[in-house]
């Protein structure tokens, strides 16, 4: 007895959809790569439209984006080379964001390097005549008004900063809302502005002349808007349970305020200030019209012209002797120098603060 | 044993509650005081700021009246004094618009790289480069535009003009280049990236990760994802970013000052020397001027002052207004 078992045939497995390869795999086909860089070299020797290195730089560029875009194509689609050239181009100008900083600090130190001197820290220019080398003489002057007037500015800017930051995070009201949008509104004031004002008031007005307070105070207009905002986001930033255990415990708010909620954000407070003076360390512009400038040592701030090294730097290039130019690019580098190490420390203690926490 | 000794202690007489103050101290209302008084110094300062300036910039005024505004001159020290801002306000305009043609699509390009593309490793120090960026000092934008640029870009400059030439902005009439509104452009561009980046990264971080998700689960390719989710969820916040941008732009001084060739004329060939800009023409007169020229100074920099203030405020409106109103996931 040989039932016969009625057998269904099997169904035809439906053909498997056909899977796009990852963005990844396109990526690491050395082929892609090849194909592409080859075309664009053959390219560029067929047409040349651009002269000189940076136009033969572009035109290979150009050159490998269409050429790797129609290798994926044929391969894969329009959809995936479309997403091959977004990709390609996308990850070119986040690449190209770094090169004009390295551009710049190389070139700064190619120039000023050689006129960095012992004397530069320690001469100024009172004798130095216009047919002097440029190892002669140096800013001394301006490095004392430098540090004269942003202590000053951070003097005064800072406690403003910090104290606007805690209304900032403590009030609801409606002065907290204004202030919020009239420190940014200040943190855009182009500095020349912040100069004229101080000119208008307290040179002109107030009969006090150039000095380096008047440079400090055109500063700290410039540094408050600064310290306030980066202080309120780490005011922010301390956790509310801290501020409730303490008043909680019977704490009055102020205590709160100043023995608990500042100290858990200090890391952060002095990265506020740091990030202050970072930012008007290399200010010039206000300090045409406050500091005026001078080429002697002027250690008093509350009175008479100073130099200030953004100063020293823009009016030796402003000459149309080399060696002055020269010491221009030496003051250059000495603030470039000051104000990126002052930037990476501020970046650095925020750093460990977030560690800490 | 009639009674029996219950052990019990005699109630005790309860202590004095302690007082309670509700509300607040005298250190409280001090303290607040002093916070709220330097909340309000930051609006006095500000409203400092455009009194002194109306101040001084009156006898210009009064001499220059609504011409102030469209005299395409500069000599305040003449007689008849004859000055105005029209040609320097364009210049400006012009500069900062060349700005944001470079600044702002690699601004985009990099925030989405950032978010989007670079893993941890590589975004977080291209973050912190671009941060350093933003440290460097005007001044030096402007000696590095000067000395290494403009030199460079001669190449560029003069192939623009052969070859597009035909677009009027690229036409130059005599093949000199340099000191051109095209570098002091280009220069500020590099000015202003860093927070036209910051911030677009900011804005487009707060894309909603789960639709992002879902475009990619239907099958959309990365950059089908961003332009189909990304872009148009950050437009009005990319749009603030560029205008934060314009305003940091307009207010650009040192660079533009020691880069451009100053002259009052409005012209659209901006590869040619000249050109003006409000900033710059202050940070360059300022030294040498008279009374007049002072007052003359000070007026155009109230002028830039109220540009600025609206266009950063503006600015300031549309990025906040953007965070605020996400997207529900």
């Amino acid at each position: 007895m040989a039932a016969t078992v009625p057998t269904v045939p099997a169904p035809a497995l439906p053909q498997p959809r056909k899977v796009r390869r990852s963005p990844r795999e396109i990526a690491e086909r050395p082929a892609t790569i090849l194909a592409a860089v080859g075309a664009a070299m053959a390219l560029i020797f067929l047409v040349t439209p651009l002269s000189g290195l940076p136009g033969w730089a572009l035109c290979t560029y150009a050159g490998f984006v269409v050429a790797d875009a129609f290798d994926v194509y044929r391969t894969d689609g329009p959809v995936v080379a479309k997403d091959r050239v977004a990709t390609v181009l996308i990850a070119t100008a986040g690449v190209c964001t770094v090169v004009p900083l390295i551009l710049i600090v190389a070139y700064v130190v190619s120039k000023g390097l050689h006129g960095v001197t012992k004397s530069f820290f320690t001469e100024t220019l009172e004798k130095v005549g216009p047919s002097d080398p440029a190892t002669v003489g140096g800013a001394k002057h301006a490095i004392i008004g430098t540090v004269e007037q942003v202590g000053l500015a951070t003097i005064l800017a800072t406690p403003l900063g910090l104290m606007t930051a805690v209304h900032l995070t403590q009030s609801r009201g409606r002065l907290a809302r204004v202030t919020r949008v009239l420190v940014d509104a200040m943190s855009g004031i182009p500095s020349i502005v912040a100069g004229l004002f101080i000119y208008t008031m307290w040179v002109v007005r107030f009969h006090e002349g150039f000095s380096g307070l008047a440079a400090a105070m055109a500063l700290a207009v410039l540094m408050l808007p600064t310290v306030a905002r980066t202080a309120e986001e780490v005011i922010k930033l301390v956790p509310n349970g801290l501020r409730e255990s303490s008043l909680a415990l019977g704490a009055p708010e102020w205590k709160t305020t100043v023995r608990i909620i500042l100290p858990a954000a200090r890391s952060g407070l002095v990265t506020a200030t740091v990030l202050g003076v970072s930012r008007i360390a290399g200010e010039t512009a206000p300090l045409l019209m406050t500091a005026f400038g001078s080429d002697s040592v002027n250690t008093n701030p509350w009175h008479g012209a100073q130099s200030a090294l953004p100063l020293f730097a823009f009016q030796r290039v402003r000459n149309a002797i080399p060696t002055q130019i020269a010491r221009g690019w030496a003051g250059a580098l000495v603030l470039i120098v000051l104000v990126l190490t002052l930037f990476t420390l501020a970046r650095a203690v925020a750093a460990r603060g977030r560690k800490a926490r | 044993m009639s009674d029996v000794d219950l052990l019990v202690e005699p109630a005790r007489a309860l202590p004095e509650p302690r007082q309670l103050t509700p509300g607040l101290t005298t250190g409280d209302r001090v303290f607040r005081f002093l916070a709220a008084a330097s909340a309000a110094g930051v609006l006095v300062i500000l409203g400092l700021v455009a009194t002194f300036l109306v101040l001084e910039a009156q006898p210009a005024l009064k001499v220059a009246g609504l011409k102030f505004f469209t005299t395409f001159e500069w000599n305040p020290d003449g007689t008849p004094a004859h000055f105005g801002i029209a040609a320097l306000i364009y210049g400006t305009v012009v500069i900062a618009v060349i700005a944001l043609i470079v600044a702002l699509p690699v601004a985009i390009g990099s925030a989405l790289f950032v978010n989007e593309y670079a893993p941890a490793r590589l975004g977080r120090p291209l973050v912190a480069l671009l941060d350093l960026l933003a440290a460097v000092p005007s001044l030096i934008y402007g000696m590095w535009g000067l000395y290494y640029l403009q030199p460079h870009l001669q190449g560029t400059s003069r192939w623009l003009t052969t070859h597009l030439g035909f677009v009027p902005f690229f036409h130059t009439s005599r093949p000199v280049f340099g000191s051109s509104m095209f570098i002091a452009g280009i220069v500020v561009g590099l000015m202003v990236l860093p927070i036209v980046a910051s911030v677009t990264r900011e804005v487009l971080s707060q894309a909603p990760r789960g639709v992002c998700e879902a475009a990619l689960a239907l099958g959309g390719s990365r950059w089908g994802m961003i332009r189909s989710v990304i872009l148009p969820f950050g437009r009005s916040g990319i749009v603030g970013a560029a205008m934060l941008g314009l305003g940091r732009a307009l207010g650009e001084t040192i660079a533009i000052a020691l880069i451009l060739a100053f002259n009052f004329k409005i012209t659209t060939q901006v590869l040619a020397p000249g050109g003006g800009s409000v900033a710059g023409l202050i940070a360059n007169n300022f030294g040498e001027a008279g009374d007049a020229q002072r007052h003359a100074l000070v007026a155009a920099g109230l002028a830039l002052f109220v540009i600025t203030l609206v266009v950063n405020t503006a600015a300031r409106i549309i990025v906040n207004r953007t965070s605020k109103g996400r997207m529900e996931d």
